[in-house]
């Protein structure tokens, strides 16, 4: 078997025209179609979008969990050199929770109610570095003491319901990132906390990312969260990345329609607002996604071009600020894929 | 108070929690409401903010009538229900209506959404014309077509769900109407049509809302007043520009720092530490001393009381009068950026598992 080595150069995972889409009864829902983006060690993207945009299935191809009838139809997952496309199952194995890890949204689920916590904890250390139970057991009391969890050497004796949502959270935080993943996928991890318990654990993943040099992939539906912990931004809509880039180049200098109106729509704490804007419409269902660019049928300055053909092409704004707006052509030169 | 609505008065809940299958001896209380007293004046939006657990939906349901206070009262229109009459109790039911968190659940998959939104009106006693016309009138003041009255809930998104469960809390023309997180399950991207929505049929109608949220944005967008919440109890109590500019108490001004974009300084630079505790074992004296850094030795001893500061509102927090003028609100603490080494006694050194 080939050993494949990161150089250390260059992105750690790479993620190039990324499709995936599903058959059901209903037809062919396209879920992610064309999607790309890098990850470089350490750093953290942010995944933003509204439920059925693509985010987690991008994120579950990555992890080849797709559920059934799922399939990636095109594009390439590249993780240190490596197609994860076309890695064999059994190689898969060795790679998941090693190399990507991934925190699930809602940790009651995520954890298995009638095994301890430290089980839990210590079970990938024992499949991952085949260490022996006793040995893991001990390095889960540390991981406990590390994701911030009082008393771990009580705690690693108790079972999920015995936590709090936070502590829940804490923990299966904490069997995510024993086996030193190198990428760290975290879908929505904070949906289900308190705006006190929020801060706290995304302050707790910005110091577990110091401590470990993890790449981090955050999902997340709420676009003033992010702010503080990632350092790139892809904004998804209709399984595509409508716009792509550094955090301040989104935010602050935001070029796709929908990423404005997102913006604008949401209430900020201290910015008095008489009335919201908001964006007409709903969402899209990736099995009935809208023509050429699925934002046109909300977007206050569709064009003719945005209603026929093919979605937009990814122009550049410059410094690798990204957007998928035909509003952009005039303003730069396109590149083409 | 002129033209108050609703009051609460000293409303207390608490639940037995019991143990054993058959005897059920009562172990201990969760005092889910603890002592409060709050007014709605016609036309005004009152919020309660607050952690999960802090008994916010308990006050909610209390007001609703789907639960009996252990103690105090709820007056409508000056009147107390506690000695209302039967009739009375109707007439209260008729106008204080509810729309719920989750418009999925909220709306029985089986009926037509004329039934559903015509519901009220029927138990109300209503003729089967006059109710087709009042549920088309609401179905329009909501944004939707009239026609939409013959469908079923499936064939309706996430954001129309909810205008639908807006739709049936009008119907009975209300006087109030309780909102129980009504956005915080929808999309981003249709929140601030439903929040439009709400404002609107407020300034038409002259409503009152309970809005019941953890979201401090929207609550400091839509609300005139707000009562913040800790384990049962009121902590502050004023102005929503009030406590979301310059909070009195910690615990609103933790709430307010956690919900303060980044980039922006929050009023008053407060780090949040540790979780709220099991409402089975609330703390002595002031709730919310172990989690306060500014927790003096009679804060866990004697329990504040809610008293009225110069400025109007109602803080409930033994830094007043005496302390809080030594405090630098705009003191950058440590711990805001890493709030992670005050959580517990693990200690600031983080290192992997070898």
């Amino acid at each position: 078997m080939a050993k494949y080595q990161h150089n250390g150069a260059g992105p750690i995972l790479e993620v190039r025209d990324l499709r995936t889409h599903f058959m059901t009864r209903q037809g062919l829902v396209r879920a992610v179609n064309g999607v790309s983006f890098e990850l470089e060690k350490g750093e953290t993207l942010g995944l933003v979008g509204e439920s059925g945009s693509g985010k987690t299935i991008t994120c579950l191809s990555i992890l080849r969990l797709l559920p059934r009838g799922g399939q990636v139809v095109g594009g390439e997952i590249i993780l240190e050199g490596q197609d994860i496309l076309k890695t064999s199952e059994d190689e898969m194995g060795r790679l998941r929770g090693k190399k990507v890890g991934m925190i699930l949204q809602n940790s009651m689920a995520a954890l298995d109610p009638v095994f301890s916590i430290g089980t839990q904890i210590a079970e990938p250390l024992v499949a991952h570095q085949g260490l022996p139970w006793k040995r893991a057991l001990a390095g889960a009391i540390d991981l406990l003491r590390m994701v911030k969890i009082n008393d771990p050497e009580v705690r690693v004796r108790n079972y999920p319901h015995e936590l709090s949502g936070g502590m829940r959270q804490r923990s299966s935080s904490a069997a995510s990132i024993g086996p030193h993943p190198d990428v760290l996928i975290a879908d929505e991890p904070t949906t289900a906390l308190d705006v006190t318990t929020q801060r706290q654990y995304l302050d707790l993943l910005k110091e577990l990312q110091k401590a470990t040099g993890m790449a981090i992939i955050f999902i997340t539906h709420d676009i003033s969260i992010v702010g503080n912990l990632c350092d790139k931004l892809a904004v998804f809509y209709g399984g595509l990345v409508v716009e792509y880039g550094s955090k301040d180049q989104v935010l602050n200098n935001p070029s796709h329609p929908y990423t404005k109106a997102l913006l604008k729509a949401l209430p900020i704490l201290g910015e008095k607002r008489e009335r919201l804007q908001t964006i007409p419409g709903e969402p899209p269902h990736a099995g009935n996604l809208p023509p050429a660019c699925p934002f046109h049928p909300r977007c206050e300055q569709a064009m003719d071009n945005c209603k026929e053909g093919d979605a937009p092409p990814i122009f550049d704004l410059g410094y690798g600020h990204q957007a998928r707006c035909w509003l952009l052509e005039k303003d730069d030169e396109q590149y083409s894929r | 108070m002129n033209n108050t609505v609703v009051e609460i008065r000293n409303l207390v809940k608490h639940f037995p929690v019991k143990t054993g299958v058959i005897m059920g001896r009562t172990i201990g209380n969760v005092k889910a409401v603890d002592d409060i007293s709050f007014g709605v004046s016609q036309g005004e939006t009152f919020a309660l903010v607050g952690e999960s657990g802090c008994g916010k939906t308990t006050v909610a349901n209390l007001i609703l009538k789907l639960l009996d206070p252990t103690s105090g009262d709820i007056l409508f229109q000056g009147k107390s229900l506690d000695r209302a009459s039967g009739s009375e109790i109707r007439q209260y039911r008729k106008s204080v209506q509810a729309v719920l968190q989750d418009p999925y659940g909220a709306l029985n998959p089986r009926m037509r959404v004329g039934h559903i939104v015509g519901e009220p009106l029927e138990v109300h006693g209503y003729g089967r014309s006059e109710r087709t016309r009042l549920v088309r009138d609401a179905l329009r003041s909501v944004g939707l077509p009239e026609t939409s009255d013959s469908q079923f809930p499936h064939e309706f998104s996430g954001g129309q769900r909810q205008r639908i469960g807006v739709a049936r809390a009008l119907t009975l023309e209300p006087s109030l109407i309780v909102l129980d997180e009504p956005v915080s399950n929808l999309d981003v991207s249709i929140r601030s049509q439903v929040l439009n929505l709400l404002k609107d049929v407020q300034d038409q109608r002259g409503i009152s809302f309970i809005l019941i949220s953890h979201d401090l944005a929207s609550v400091e967008h839509m609300s005139h007043r707000i009562g913040v919440m800790y384990l049962g109890k009121l902590v502050e109590l004023g102005g929503a520009e009030q406590i979301c500019d310059d909070p009195a108490h910690p615990y609103s001004a933790s709430l307010v720092a956690a919900s303060t974009p980044p980039g922006r300084t929050p009023p008053w630079q407060i780090p949040i530490v540790g979780e709220v505790p099991s409402a089975m074992e609330t703390p002595s004296g002031c709730a919310f001393h172990p989690r306060c850094i500014y927790a003096m030795p009679v804060c866990s001893q004697v329990a504040p009381s809610l008293t009225k500061l110069p400025d109007g509102r109602q803080v409930s927090c033994h830094l007043y009068p005496d302390h809080i003028g030594s405090i630098d609100k705009s003191a950058s603490l440590p711990g805001l950026e890493f709030t992670t080494s005050t959580i517990g006694d693990g200690g600031p050194e983080v290192r992997p598992v070898e």
